[in-house]
């Protein structure tokens, strides 16, 4: 059998994908990776598609022992990872052969790491995704996170695996997003931004935003200088979405992550453009937080940039394949 | 109908008709929601009614720029007025009200000085209509329940608050669709599933519904469980 026995799950390890579309009109959250970056990268080193599913590693990490051969990429935050005991390195396919005991230590920069597997695991679809929607109890495996005992299978029953060994891995370069404990996070101008006072406006970009403890995969909320609207008008609950921030009344803001409510009603004073929303999902409880103001286009501009980032290194990875005489 | 139309984020843009909750803007709400919904436009991929807004979610690599989508969108709702409503269902759900299963029922009926009876008889003889779905899977923004019996919120929330749990909070009436922590005054509870994950449509409500409430007793409300129970075997 394709199975990877779970002897021990970690802090919270769930299964991730690219997120549940079409069911937001049914109040179903989008979900899916917090680190769509990280995720994607370590899809397309194994050749999958970019949105397939991943297991997602929060603070610390799992420890795997596999039943069959399988071909895996880990990327994100900076974990201390063993294969056997043995360091290895996250951001390049790695080869394991039956038998073989993966260990996710203690994170040491950022917050997630994605393991992505070769063929993709064996994860029914459930409402068009494999991601786990803890506080439905569907998706992902059996709808909650991992647990020691749990059995994951692989979807494609035999893996090649490349005879030639592997070299290369994503350059530093172009993983160094995660930055250190003082994070700058690009936002652009809430819907109600200009219902906040002058100097609350001004507060936001100028202070710094503590990450706390009650944060989670549905919403950072942050601690810093409080801030004020000026009218206390209710407002009518609107669409919100990942990376919206809000402020309820005591003035504090939360941000609003993967597995956010469809809708809300308070007041949302900035959008966190999506090309930076890896580098807020790597951001921990402690962590600080300053906010910069860009404008739409500029987001836009990104976030396009971003995609053909990506579609470069997806060829590039293809040739490196091609390169070692492997293709999938 | 005058919008204004504002980008979300890079994916999602926001047609809002008002700020206020009104009957006639929530119609066309989702006269427009269906509209677009029917285009079937390449890249668009959640259309997310509100109370008084539209939200569309894109993805612009294939549906185009936010000045392509908000260019597209004002052409259609141009067309929106010549398409009919989509057809308002009326949705019956069975309530066993009191008891175990509404353990605030008493505190409704001593906050208003009124029997636990006519708490019921005035909780099912209205007429609510679905605003909005959204917050938790399945969960129904219902509009209309009479201020006879508007209650606040528990002082101190619950920790577990059973699915189907029908309660009132203010001036709101709502069913809790999944089990989760609430300070809702419990008042009945329902044995239909508002939440049905494995459905093609997997939230029994649909925005523009409109709810009756029909109390039943705890005996036809085991029955009705086991019923559903076997139908799923």
């Amino acid at each position: 059998m394709s199975t990877i026995q779970v002897i021990h799950s970690g802090f919270f390890t769930t299964v991730q994908d690219g997120g549940r579309f079409g069911y937001q009109k049914a109040g179903v959250s989008v979900g899916g990776v917090m680190d769509s970056f990280a995720s994607r990268i370590a899809n397309l080193l194994v050749e999958n598609d970019a949105n397939e599913a991943t297991l997602e590693i929060t603070m610390n990490g799992s420890t795997l022992r596999f039943e069959t051969d399988a071909l895996i990429a880990i990327c994100g935050g900076v974990f201390r990872c063993a294969l056997n005991g043995k360091p290895i390195s996250m951001w390049k396919p790695l080869v394991i052969r039956r038998g073989d005991v993966l260990s996710i230590g203690a994170c040491q920069n950022g917050y997630r790491a994605y393991i992505a597997f070769a063929g993709g695991l064996n994860i029914p679809i459930v409402m068009n995704s494999r991601s786990t929607h803890v506080q439905a109890h569907i998706g992902g495996f059996h709808g909650r996170a991992l647990q020691p005992g749990d059995v994951l299978s692989l979807r494609s029953k035999t893996i090649t695996i490349p005879k030639n060994p592997i070299r290369w891995g994503i350059a530093f370069s172009a993983r160094n997003y995660i930055k250190g404990k003082r994070k700058m996070i690009r936002v652009v101008k809430g819907p109600e931004y200009h219902m906040f006072t002058e100097q609350s406006r001004e507060r936001f970009f100028s202070s710094v935003y503590e990450v706390t403890t009650q944060s989670d995969r549905m919403g950072y909320r942050l601690q810093g200088q409080a801030l004020e609207r000026m009218t206390n008008q209710e407002m009518v609950s609107e669409a919100v979405t990942f990376g919206t921030i809000q402020v309820p009344k005591n003035g504090q803001p939360i941000v609003l992550m993967a597995d956010c409510q469809t809708t809300g009603g308070y007041p949302r004073i900035a959008q966190v453009i999506r090309i930076d929303l890896p580098i807020l999902a790597q951001a921990r409880p402690g962590d600080h937080i300053q906010f910069q103001k860009v404008s739409w286009q500029e987001a836009q501009r990104l976030y396009i940039e971003r995609e053909q980032e990506i579609k470069k290194w997806k060829m590039i990875i293809r040739q490196k394949w091609r390169e070692i005489g492997y293709a999938r | 109908m005058d919008y204004t139309m504002f980008p979300l984020s890079e994916y999602a843009v926001t047609i809002r008709f008002s700020t206020k909750v009104d009957e006639a803007v929530n119609d066309y709400v989702h006269r427009v929601a269906a509209f677009l919904e029917q285009q079937n436009k390449d890249g668009i991929f959640d259309i997310v009614p509100t109370f008084s807004s539209v939200t569309v979610y894109y993805d612009p690599l294939v549906a185009g720029s936010c000045e392509e989508i908000c260019e597209w969108l004002r052409t259609e709702l141009e067309r929106v007025e010549q398409v009919k409503a989509p057809p308002s269902r009326t949705v019956v759900i069975p309530v066993c009200y009191g008891g175990e299963f509404g353990p605030d029922l008493q505190e409704v009926a001593r906050f208003h000085g009124i029997t636990e009876e006519e708490v019921i008889s005035i909780h099912s003889r209205g007429s609510y209509r679905v605003y909005m779905i959204g917050f938790a899977p399945g969960f129904a923004y219902l509009g209309g329940l009479s201020p006879e019996i508007a209650t606040p919120r528990r002082s101190t929330p619950r920790t577990l608050v059973p699915a189907g749990s029908v309660g009132i909070a203010g001036s709101q009436t709502g069913i809790y669709p999944l089990a989760t922590p609430g300070g809702w005054q419990i008042i009945g509870r329902t044995p239909l599933a508002l939440f049905r994950p494995h459905d093609p449509e997997p939230s029994l409500l649909r925005a523009g519904d409109i709810v009756q409430f029909r109390p039943i007793t705890e005996e036809q409300y085991r029955m009705w469980e086991n019923e559903h129970d076997s139908s799923n075997t």
